[in-house]
């Protein structure tokens, strides 16, 4: 291995429990050691022995290229020639600067991990779980862990249980359904670059998308060939540049997080006060390096823990009764409930069509008040005065900024990413849906394709919901 | 080296009896910090006042990591315009300093911990969302 690598696993191995260490390694069983890329729980592509790590979706990243390279390939051969006798010949030198910079950055946003957040190990999960249940006061019945609210820089954020991840949500952290995994500072998923735009790779994607356009604008110039696309990605551009201003993701944007409509005393307690520091912060600041260990091996053993003795948590217990606790077993609870649910007389109505969520429209708030009553288990109708129609642009489904105006490009081409998921779903929510597996599944035979439980009935959550969809269907008419 | 050895050996000879979880803070947003608040089930085998200190510098360090300092932004600025490549040779801030806390805590595991029979886990090994602190359960003395 690389002396740089061998370095890093000295460092962290030293402190681990992992009981590999560099010394150790020649005198290991000669069981095959895989690396972590290859055990990677979610949607994702690795080449490179790992070191790069896309979508699994990248047959639009493929047509970018091609866009990009045949374009500039025709520019360079037919017209660069004649511009640069007639008129002078920096221009082909600044066009080629510009194609190189779009392509490294192309590729820097569609290789590198976007902020992916590992799973919990059982461990972990375990006492998120126990936790929870000293928090509940468990009463035979189990909730599963639903929210925690933060105080931060003076506004109140709730931070989301996340079933898949089996972990609390860091805030601005979103679970990607296309990849399936949690990403930190989760902008969107973008097919264009063929992988989710986070944390560590919002700054390449910006500069890919400046760049573009000023390539774009450059060719165009010279020679007109579609004024469309040009507008499109200007308008991108522009878009990305006022979140970047303002410190928000897409997906905050979408939602109104932070918007001053939802309240008076509303602000993004993310934002550092001024355009330049929010600007600095999101292109130059520290980049993070990947959580996810892809190159590292696979533990070939874990650390167990011992047997109970003088009344230590039982946490071997409860490590089994997660190994049991599969989206399954959800799966089957869940349906329990439903019927139990069913039966209730205290819920209003059981909407026959699917029920369609516009949580990408939804405001934040709203969200949390749903996954407090969501379980890993019961799904029940989603009791509304008025029910809530279908999503009309599938773009919604998708996490991005599809359905706002200046992006045409990106809006025409988000349906393709829905394609994939009729299979499952013909409406993916973006953020919720994912998250419990077992959910989806279970919820399709019952013809709800995403169902909110009252477990515990609750009318005063309801009315919050009730009153959140009313006010997500008002800022969809207003797009 | 030879401390490494002594906490494998330590390993083999007791077993895991509790893990503990040091949640992280949001109250500052998103920078990386962890809660200080001393867990119940430490009390027995360290003084809060270690605990503490220990919880406070690991955060220092983080918060120095993702510190929006005019080195960083040089860093960032001369990245931009060699189009990222200049990280294929250098190493950035952030990682020169996650070296700086994984020799720290080395340290303190060997200097505070391991003596109290728990084990410090490098926070970036768990995705920097818990400190686990392992309990070892000693079998060679009788409770």
């Amino acid at each position: 291995p690389p002396p740089g690598k061998s370095m890093r696993e000295c460092e962290y191995s030293q402190i681990s429990t992992r009981s590999s260490t560099p010394m150790e390694t020649p005198h290991k069983k000669r069981s095959p050691k895989r690396k972590k890329w290859e055990a990677f729980p979610g949607r994702n592509k690795f080449y490179c022995d790992g070191r790069i790590m896309m979508a699994k979706q990248t047959g639009v990243f493929y047509l970018t290229l091609v866009l990009i390279l045949v374009t500039c390939g025709l520019f360079f051969t037919f017209d660069c020639q004649y511009l640069a006798k007639e008129l002078t010949p920096i221009i082909p030198v600044i066009g080629g600067a510009l194609f190189l910079f779009v392509l490294g950055t192309l590729l820097r946003t569609s290789f590198s991990d976007p902020g992916v957040l590992p799973r919990a190990t059982p461990d972990e999960a375990a006492d998120l779980e126990r936790q929870i249940d000293v928090a509940n006061g468990s009463t035979g019945y189990r909730p599963p862990p639903r929210t925690k609210e933060v105080v931060i820089n003076g506004q109140t954020v709730k931070l989301k249980y996340c079933f898949t991840c089996k972990i609390f949500r860091p805030p601005r952290a979103s679970h990607c359904s296309l990849c399936d995994n949690c990403v930190e500072r989760f902008d969107h998923h973008c097919p264009w670059v063929g992988n989710c735009v986070g944390r560590r790779n919002y700054r390449f994607f910006y500069m890919f998308i400046l760049s573009l356009s000023f390539l774009t604008i450059f060719i165009f110039a010279f020679v007109v060939v579609c004024f469309f696309s040009v507008w499109s990605i200007v308008g991108l551009s522009g878009f990305h540049t006022y979140l970047i201003s303002s410190n928000q993701t897409t997906n905050e944007d979408i939602k109104g997080s932070w918007s001053s409509k939802r309240g008076k005393d509303n602000y993004n307690p993310y934002s550092y006060g001024n355009i330049f520091t929010n600007c600095c912060a999101a292109l130059c600041g520290p980049l993070p390096p990947s959580l996810i260990d892809r190159r590292g091996y696979v533990e070939a053993d874990a650390p167990q823990l011992a047997a109970p003795t003088n009344g230590i948590t039982m946490y071997g217990a409860t490590q089994s009764q997660q190994s049991h606790m599969c989206d399954q077993d959800q799966c089957i609870q869940s349906t329990k409930f439903v019927l139990q649910a069913a039966a209730t007389p205290l819920l209003q109505q059981q909407t026959s069509e699917p029920v369609i969520i516009t949580s990408s429209t939804e405001n934040g708030t709203s969200l949390p008040a749903r996954a407090s009553l969501t379980l890993g288990g019961p799904c029940s109708t989603f009791p509304l005065g008025q029910p809530t129609p279908p999503t009309s642009t599938p773009s919604l489904s998708c996490q991005e900024a599809a359905d706002v105006l200046p992006i045409h490009g990106h809006t025409l081409n988000h349906t393709y990413p829905l394609q994939e998921q009729a299979p499952h779903h013909h409406y993916l929510t973006p953020e919720e849906v994912p998250s419990p597996p077992g959910m989806l599944h279970c919820g399709s035979p019952l013809g709800h394709s995403h169902t909110v439980q009252a477990g515990f009935y609750n009318p005063a959550s309801q009315d919050s919901l009730h009153e959140d969809s009313v006010r997500g269907l008002v800022k969809l008419s207003s797009v | 080296m030879a401390e490494t050895h002594s906490l494998q050996d330590m390993r083999q000879q007791v077993a895991v009896a509790a893990k503990v979880f040091i949640q992280r803070d949001y109250t500052n947003g998103t920078m990386c910090q962890f809660q200080t608040k001393f867990p119940s089930d430490l009390e027995t085998k360290i003084d809060k006042q270690q605990f503490e200190e220990t919880i406070r510098t690991l955060n220092n360090l983080y918060a120095e990591a993702e510190k929006l300092s005019s080195q960083s932004f040089i860093e960032g600025c001369l990245a931009c315009l060699t189009a990222y490549t200049v990280f294929l040779c250098m190493e950035t801030h952030y990682e020169k300093v996650l070296k700086k806390i994984a020799k720290y805590i080395q340290e303190q595991n060997e200097k505070v911990y391991a003596p109290r029979g728990l084990l410090l886990t490098d926070p970036i090994e768990r995705g920097l969302r818990v400190i686990e602190i392992t309990i070892y359960e000693d079998r060679s003395f009788s409770r």
